[in-house]
């Protein structure tokens, strides 16, 4: 199954892409998600544990499992600081 | 005395005691003010309060009936809020009787302060430690050509007060710091943090959590923005909350380095203004336990909804380490790693030895005398293609590795310009086998002379280690880069 990812920030210029589409095997849970993520883009781990993930517009806590549907959307937010 | 003088008098006595029922009903619920209080923000906000003997005179005003408080001239300036459905006069008046502190009057605080300021916020914070640069005002539009160097909350402040000169404009010239923050905070009913850099990021977010003050935090770079407001009721989150761990330094890209385009901090900062209105009126929802990202090169907004602050918090959860007590001990630039930047630039390193590095004055020297110096330019696409010396090799030091070929193929072929044509073959073959030091019989002769230059003298200092360990071990750093050349080499080169 298919889930789409945006990409924000630092880490649009890391995946080199705004959004993708990560594909997971059916019933996956979000414990698949990172490290399916840093395989496919393997520049992400520049990031080190500062993002934070959403899935479907709601926060995913660190840890926090869930499980995937297709279609399902994720976004990848490292904080800014610019101002 | 007229009766004009008399009816001025009455007037001033009638909204004197409104202001202070309006005193007594926010006192009673909120409790007491602990340091300035509403009515002396209201003294700047048009209108007199005088020394309290009026207390007790009722209103004889027929159009001051419902105790808003609000004077004549107020009510006409901002009648368009004022009869907006929503709006209305209560929420004006707890405008006019509200306090903003912003963070840096930058690219998020000029647009944020201008908007506060035109809204009637009865009394405005403006706190920067630096001075308007020419290069800040495409974003920092509260600034204007004239203040290039004046400091920017005095610049900012003279732009409110020109804009509005019914409300008071407080100018904070000193730097935020642990030991100043919670005390500043305190004075200020909602905080702005308008400021571009982690570590302030993360001193305003625990200041606002020791003081109880809600947070509308905004943040841009590039294309990019980020809204949400912290510390907000019972249970908004902090910033901690969200990003318990401090950023790489090296993704926390500064405007100096990274660039922004200026319209971008321009509608965060907008934004900003939009929810310190909510918060101190009362109108609306407020963006807490939400967070607004922006990828604005692609026109989205995407809105995250955040979860309740955590009771692991160490600044805001149950048990908190962060308190006003031990704020002021908080070491944030080594929870960081990094200073509390500004837009100036980054120090100066020496990180290879001094025999590997020459002045611009003298590049301009080496470049004359031998012509097949080859000459490495390591900054950004965009910066090089500002302005660079003729010739120059572009291998941008942030993939440099993919750049080692076109250097290794420049070398060969420079070293064909600068020697005889039978030893050049040689030369050419040794380099492209391994480097350039690798002497193949005896006759190979040095390689070209090779040199490294950067904005200002750091990234060409790591390009040559580079270099070196890629087996090429005669590059030489060019101390000061292109702005160390612009400076003593030729003052027409463009700066940014």
């Amino acid at each position: 199954m298919d889930v789409r990812v945006l990409f924000f920030a630092r880490s649009r210029e890391l995946a080199g892409t705004s959004e993708a589409t990560l594909a997971l095997e059916a019933g996956s849970t979000t414990a698949a998600l990172l490290p399916r993520l840093m395989e496919q883009y393997p520049w992400l781990a520049e990031l080190g544990g500062s993002f934070v993930l959403s899935l479907n517009q709601e926060y995913l806590a660190p840890g926090e499992e869930q499980v995937l549907k297709a279609g399902d959307e994720v976004a990848v937010i490292p904080p800014i600081s610019g101002g | 005395m007229s009766g004009s003088h008399e009816e001025e008098l009455a007037r001033l006595r009638a909204q004197n005691a409104a202001l202070q029922r309006e005193c007594d009903r926010l006192n009673s619920r909120f409790g007491a003010p602990a340091e300035q209080g509403p009515l002396q923000a209201a003294a700047g906000g048009g209108a007199v309060a005088s020394d309290g003997e009026a207390t007790a005179v009722a209103s004889p005003a027929s159009w001051d009936g419902l105790g808003h408080g609000l004077t004549k001239d107020q009510i006409a300036r901002y009648s368009r809020q004022i009869v907006l459905h929503s709006f209305g006069v209560q929420a004006q008046s707890r405008l006019c009787l509200g306090s903003v502190l912003i963070i840096g009057a930058g690219g998020l605080g000029s647009p944020a302060a201008l908007y506060l300021a035109a809204a009637g916020v009865g009394r405005l914070g403006l706190l920067d430690r630096d001075e308007v640069e020419l290069s800040n005002i495409h974003r920092q539009v509260i600034h204007t050509e004239a203040s290039v160097g004046v400091h920017k909350a005095v610049s900012a402040a003279r732009a409110c007060r020109a804009l509005n000169s019914s409300i008071q404009v407080e100018t904070h010239l000193e730097a935020l710091t642990p030991a100043n923050a919670v005390q500043l905070v305190r004075q200020y009913d909602v905080i702005l943090d308008a400021s571009d850099n982690a570590p302030t990021r993360y001193l305003i977010s625990d200041a606002c959590c020791a003081a109880g003050r809600p947070l509308v935090s905004g943040a841009a770079i590039g294309t990019d923005g980020q809204l949400t407001v912290y510390c907000h009721g019972d249970d908004g989150p902090c910033y901690r909350c969200l990003f318990p761990e401090a950023p790489a330094a090296g993704n926390c890209a500064r405007c100096v380095d990274a660039g922004v385009l200026g319209v971008v901090p321009g509608i965060i900062g907008t934004l900003q203004a939009l929810e310190a209105v909510k918060l101190l009126s009362g109108v609306g929802e407020p963006l807490s336990r939400r967070l607004l990202v922006a990828d604005l090169a692609a026109g989205r907004f995407h809105a995250v909804k955040l979860r309740a602050k955590s009771p692991a918090c160490v600044a805001c959860g149950s048990a908190p380490a962060i308190t006003a007590a031990s704020l002021p001990q908080y070491d944030y630039t080594a929870f960081t790693g990094q200073a509390a930047a500004n837009d100036a630039a980054p120090l100066p390193l020496q990180l290879i030895p001094w025999e590997e590095r020459i002045t611009p004055a003298e590049l301009q020297q080496r470049l004359a005398s031998e012509p097949g110096a080859v000459l490495v330019d390591v900054r950004p696409a965009e910066q090089y293609n500002i302005c660079h010396l003729p010739g120059a090799v572009h291998a941008p030091y942030k993939h440099f590795s993919r750049h080692l070929d076109a250097i290794q193929e420049r070398l060969a072929a420079a070293a064909g310009v600068s020697l005889p044509p039978p030893a050049a073959a040689a030369g050419q073959q040794g380099q492209q086998d391994g480097g350039g030091t690798e002497q193949q019989d005896g006759t190979a002769p040095p390689p070209p002379p090779l040199y490294v230059v950067c904005r200002r003298g750091n990234d060409s200092q790591r390009a040559v280690a580079a270099l070196r360990a890629a087996g090429i071990s005669h590059g030489v750093d060019v101390m000061g880069g292109m702005e160390g050349w612009a400076r003593e080499v030729d003052q027409g080169f463009p700066t940014y």
